[in-house]
């Protein structure tokens, strides 16, 4: 690991040079939010965003992409992205996140439509600057991240430091102007993280992350998942701005001429309703407390049994912010399910 | 990044078939036999209880359990219900047409090698005799190497039965026991009246000893479970097929979880004793 130092105007040179050889998507306003976009110049980029409208894993898991190609009668072809791209400011727990989808879409049967797009990104992480009013990253060990990332920025004032993780990260930063990190810029970085670590928690859990696939166990029937689900709309808004949900369906479009066309994946959510129902009509999660329930039991428990134990939650806390009757705050669940249930 | 993306084909991609055989078989179900284009064989090795993501260019793929046996090699039969809009245009082909194959896929089998020697129960109603039938017609053809055979059928109503001449020869049989009974009398029907649980009590061979094979409509397992629960069947000889909305087939789409469980990579053949804690799958 090379810990580098840029400063400021050198990395803005640095990004300028960059987005003109390459495609690059960086972190920019949007109204008074943030959201990762097509980047043009470094005077549009906000390395100090507090959270993205949507997680980066569109990058990887595009709202809706092509996977094959056919022609009725003839053979299927499969469609790939082939873009080689930079990803600009990726905040730790969106890092945590996209490393676990890496983990889910290898397992069992890899998945090579997500991985030649994780393949042809450079990703630069960012350490928090300013944490969102709803971020609770630190509860689910999320505030910062050590691997999955090219390089990780860290912002220690008039400089960034610059963590150079990979050969691609090398490559990327070979024309930028840096220097070798100094002790004191070291030791600021490491505040920085030791800060966030603290302050990533606006909603504070009342155990572990650890406990809560146990203290799911005994909560299958307790009636915090109909009380919330009442005022449900069952819009997805939850699935659809979480960085870790990756559910999808999968749909024809036939072209004009009749012959030729292709299948597409789409986002999909298990809070929509029919999710669960099969041919035939019958509805295996028919009931909104059960699909609200069931998205819960996934972020700390069902997944976490598939990815040794690490929540499925990285506590972005976009989900509270989307939801409208709101609902969504895991927090408040786990902690209701707490002062009920106990820790025993 | 990946080492397996270099070498590992896309698990989207399915094969091209060739329907061989189409058959109505009653108002809604279709036998349908098909061999693969390029596979060098007619057919593929697949477990019973596997199945298959069949694809129609424009309309989708749905998943479609195997209803032949390993053994027959000369294609891969499937019994598709006209239910959704993938079966519906399946009902539209002809011989000669093609067809995409993905598959076969599930993890969770029928336990073929591990039940060898013992006395099976076959419990099916309706359509789920279609996936089981896979496994009846391996161990008919495998006769010796399995205990006493026994198969419960019960459907809703007289014309809904399908496979009957089969049907009549599993009847004719003298080293097995299959009983039928249809829910609403009929006519034409001389023969047991009365959901399937009716025919339990008429099994000869000690059940609490057999291993027990249960695939129907979702309501028929609560039954079927109580029924088998009375008798003092251990939950480690119970095997369920638990077919959901297998979309993907390869556990990622997260449409056929079953509270923990993927039916498509974990099942969709799941022992009873290994469902844990799964409110969702009964």
């Amino acid at each position: 690991m090379a810990v580098k130092k840029i400063s400021k105007p050198d990395f803005a040179d640095f990004v300028d040079k960059l987005t003109a050889g390459q495609k690059v998507y960086g972190v920019q306003a949007k109204g008074d939010r943030f959201d990762f976009a097509p980047l043009l110049s470094a005077k549009d980029l906000r390395l100090d965003y507090d959270v993205t409208l949507q997680p980066p894993k569109k990058f990887f898991l595009p709202p809706v992409e092509t996977l094959l190609t056919f022609e009725t009668g003839g053979e299927y072809k499969s469609n790939y992205d082939d873009e080689k791209f930079v990803l600009l400011g990726v905040h730790p727990y969106d890092m945590v996140a996209i490393n676990q989808l890496d983990e889910l879409f290898r397992q069992g049967y890899c998945d090579k439509h997500y991985f030649k797009r994780r393949d042809n990104a450079t990703i630069v992480a960012v350490d928090v600057v300013n944490p969102s009013e709803n971020v609770f990253a630190a509860e689910m060990g999320a505030a910062v991240v050590k691997e999955g990332f090219d390089v990780l920025l860290t912002d220690i004032g008039d400089a960034y430091t610059a963590e150079i993780a990979t050969d691609k990260g090398k490559q990327l930063l070979a024309t930028a102007k840096m220097s070798d990190a100094g002790e004191e810029d070291i030791n600021k970085r490491q505040e920085v993280q030791e800060k966030n670590k603290k302050d990533l928690a606006k909603h504070k859990l009342k155990c572990p992350a650890s406990y809560l696939p146990k203290l799911l166990e005994k909560a299958y029937d307790h009636p915090v998942w109909e009380e919330k689900a009442k005022t449900c709309f069952a819009c997805g808004s939850c699935n659809q701005v979480c960085p870790t949900c990756y559910c999808f369906n999968v749909q024809d479009d036939v072209n004009w001429d009749m012959k030729t066309g292709s299948r597409c994946r789409a986002w999909d959510g298990c809070m929509l309703d029919g999710f669960a129902k099969v041919a035939g009509d019958h509805d295996f999660r028919k009931n909104r407390a059960d699909r609200f329930r069931h998205r819960l039991y996934r972020k700390a428990k069902y997944v976490p049994e598939k990815i040794g134990g690490q929540m499925a939650c990285v506590g972005c806390g976009r989900c509270i912010g989307a939801c409208l009757p709101d609902i969504a705050n895991p927090v408040a669940i786990y902690n209701r399910l707490v002062d009920d249930l106990g820790l025993g | 990044m990946c080492e397996c993306c270099a070498t590992e084909k896309d698990i989207y991609l399915p094969q091209l078939a060739t329907v061989q055989k189409m058959r109505l078989m009653n108002d809604t179900e279709m036998y349908v036999r098909f061999t693969m284009d390029d596979s060098g064989a007619p057919g593929f090795d697949f477990i019973p209880g596997q199945f298959v993501e069949v694809s129609i260019a424009g309309i989708g793929e749905a998943p479609i359990t195997i209803s032949s046996s390993p053994t027959q090699k000369d294609g891969i039969e499937m019994v598709i219900r006209r239910i959704g809009n993938v079966t519906k245009a399946v009902h539209k082909l002809k011989a000669g047409d093609k067809i995409g194959i993905r598959g076969p896929l599930g993890n969770g089998t029928y336990p073929v090698d591990e039940v060898k020697g013992q006395n099976l129960v076959f419990i099916c109603g309706g359509i789920g005799l279609v996936p089981q039938r896979s496994f009846i017609n391996y161990v008919l053809d495998k006769r010796d190497d399995y205990g006493e055979v026994t198969i419960l059928l019960g459907t809703k109503c007289y014309s809904q039965r399908f496979f009957q001449s089969e049907l009549e020869q599993w009847l004719a049989r003298d080293d097995i026991h299959f009983m039928e009974t249809i829910d609403e009398a009929h006519d034409c029907w001389n023969g047991n009246v009365g959901v399937v649980t009716t025919l339990i009590p008429k099994i000869e061979s000690e059940l609490a000893t057999s291993q027990v094979f249960i695939c129907g409509p979702p309501i028929m397992y609560k039954f079927v479970l109580m029924a088998l629960a009375e008798e003092k069947v251990p939950k480690d000889r119970i095997y369920l097929n638990l077919e959901r909305k297998m979309k993907c087939g390869v556990g990622k789409c997260g449409h056929c979880q079953i509270n923990n469980y993927y039916a498509c990579i974990d099942g969709p053949v799941f022992k009873y004793s290994d469902l844990g804690v799964a409110p969702e799958a009964i």
